[in-house]
């Protein structure tokens, strides 16, 4: 097994109004692989995601990246939001460059690096729009240009789909896995659609709600250098959504 | 719909003309001789300078409540210490009727324009706070988490996120600070001491000039909706809606 980039050691948060939402949590996430959480509203997906991101305090155990323990958000880390983030006022281009512009990258520098990811994600020619003239899927591929331009090794994402519509998020879910691999991303990945989880993951963590727990770990055993088509008719694919969801079923 | 709006004035006019000529009441003239008087009241003057005088205190007002009350909106909406001393006054002075309230500027401050000043702070002092208070405290959550996930500063979320998402509530707060501002000067002028407009209502009432007495009330009613009118465009322009 590779080697792990991430690791949540015996994760524990309480909530102020006294919800526990996880409870001694241990994962290791493999360097430039996807992995999931994966599990039911309610099981602190979410929450453990900005815990790893430092956006979130914890209330016991240990965040370590690549080894070291962190307290808070880092350059080797970036995020993408369920609702986007954007800026309002702010065109795509300067949007995409935002991570860049808070370090305090001169303009142009950081303007060259954002035109670079704004096509990668294939927004080419939308530089000077606004996000409400963009749909839910453009306003996203933003959000990712934007986490990669800063360049971190790993990227955080927070249901990144799930206020896009069908059509799009397969289009998207395709778009994403090319990318990824191709800068060799680490991706940790927050669903509660088994078959975006067993799609994308290299390894999926399966979350039990309340307290939120690992219950299991799942490696689909599917080969994701054929084509999206012949992936989704896989007798693996179609094995590890059957296996998953007998796992949740009992949760919901 | 500009048809509309047109023939919306032209029913409202045509309404005020026909009961005008209705005898039921002699201190209501009809829109015709309103209209006379309006025109004339333009071009002797009277009506510009009385414009004159009443911008003054109004225009200052605005102002002083433009600079220190934007401020501090926005220093309640930045910290917990101002905003829990001073939430309450705003929430009250919003609440309370602020004629009654006038007089005792009169006793305190006299007849000048000091008072008349004032009486346009309170009135529009109010929603430009809270406008401001609410444009810093009603930023996305998500946008501060965005900041701070690529490990931006205090200031940078202040300056780059937090001040422009509250700069198109701020305006609106300018712009219904002005009505306010407009409702409290002619309350100054009526109930302090008759000056400008307020003097012109007063005088032409008392010497029962009532086609004068309506123009002006007609006119200080024009100016106040064109000119939040305008405001309103100015503020679309400069934040367009999503």
């Amino acid at each position: 097994m590779t080697e792990a980039i991430v690791e949540v050691k015996g994760i524990g948060k309480t909530y102020d109004s006294g919800v526990e939402a996880l409870r001694d949590v241990n994962l290791s996430f493999p360097k430039g692989q996807l992995s999931t959480l994966l599990g039911p509203s309610g099981c602190g997906k979410t929450t453990l995601l900005k815990i790893i991101a430092g956006l979130l305090p914890r209330n016991a155990g240990q965040v370590l990246v690549k080894g070291k323990p962190v307290d808070g958000p880092g350059p080797e880390r970036a995020f993408v939001f369920q609702d986007f983030a954007l800026l309002p006022w702010a065109s795509v281009l300067r949007n995409v460059a935002f991570g860049l512009e808070l370090r305090g990258e001169p303009k142009e520098k950081r303007e060259e690096v954002a035109r670079k990811y704004i096509a990668e994600v294939g927004l080419k020619g939308f530089e000077h729009r606004y996000p409400a003239q963009l749909s839910g899927g453009m306003r996203q591929r933003v959000g990712l240009a934007r986490a990669l331009t800063v360049d971190a090794d790993i990227i955080l994402m927070d249901e990144p789909f799930s206020s896009v519509d069908e059509q799009t998020r397969r289009k998207f879910q395709e778009d994403l896995l090319d990318l990824l691999r191709h800068h060799q991303k680490t991706v940790i990945f927050v669903t509660h659609s088994i078959e975006e989880a067993a799609y994308l993951s290299d390894q999926i963590a399966l979350l039990s709600p309340r307290p939120g727990r690992v219950s299991k770990i799942v490696r689909p055993n599917v080969d994701h250098s054929r084509s999206p088509d012949e992936i989704r008719r896989d007798r693996g694919y179609l094995d590890t959504v059957d296996e998953i969801w007998g796992m949740l079923r009992q949760y919901v | 719909m500009r048809r509309w709006q047109i023939a919306s004035f032209a029913l409202f006019f045509g309404l005020w003309e026909l009961t005008g000529r209705w005898p039921v009441s002699p201190a209501f003239p009809p829109f015709s001789n309103t209209f006379l008087a309006l025109i004339e009241m333009i071009r002797d003057g009277t009506l510009g300078k009385a414009y004159l005088i009443t911008a003054q205190p109004l225009a200052l007002g605005i102002v002083l409540c433009a600079v220190a009350g934007i401020a501090f909106g926005i220093g309640m909406g930045l910290s917990r210490a101002i905003e829990w001393l001073s939430l309450p006054v705003f929430i009250i002075l919003q609440a309370a009727p602020m004629a009654a309230i006038i007089p005792l500027l009169t006793y305190m401050y006299g007849i000048g324009l000091t008072s008349k000043v004032l009486a346009v702070i309170m009135l529009a002092a109010p929603v430009i706070v809270m406008n401001s208070y609410k444009g810093i405290r009603n930023t996305p959550p998500s946008l501060l988490q965005m900041c701070r996930s690529f490990q931006g500063t205090r200031v940078q979320e202040v300056v780059k996120i937090v001040l422009p998402h509250a700069a198109a509530l701020v305006f609106t707060g300018l712009r219904l600070g002005l009505a306010m501002g407009f409702i409290g000067i002619v309350i100054a002028e009526l109930l302090i001491t008759p000056t400008g407009i307020g003097d012109l209502i007063s005088y032409h009432s008392s010497t029962a000039d009532y086609p004068k007495m309506f123009a002006t009330i007609a006119s200080i009613v024009a100016v106040a909706a064109v000119s939040l009118h305008l405001l309103q465009r100015v503020e679309l322009r400069l934040f367009p809606r999503d």
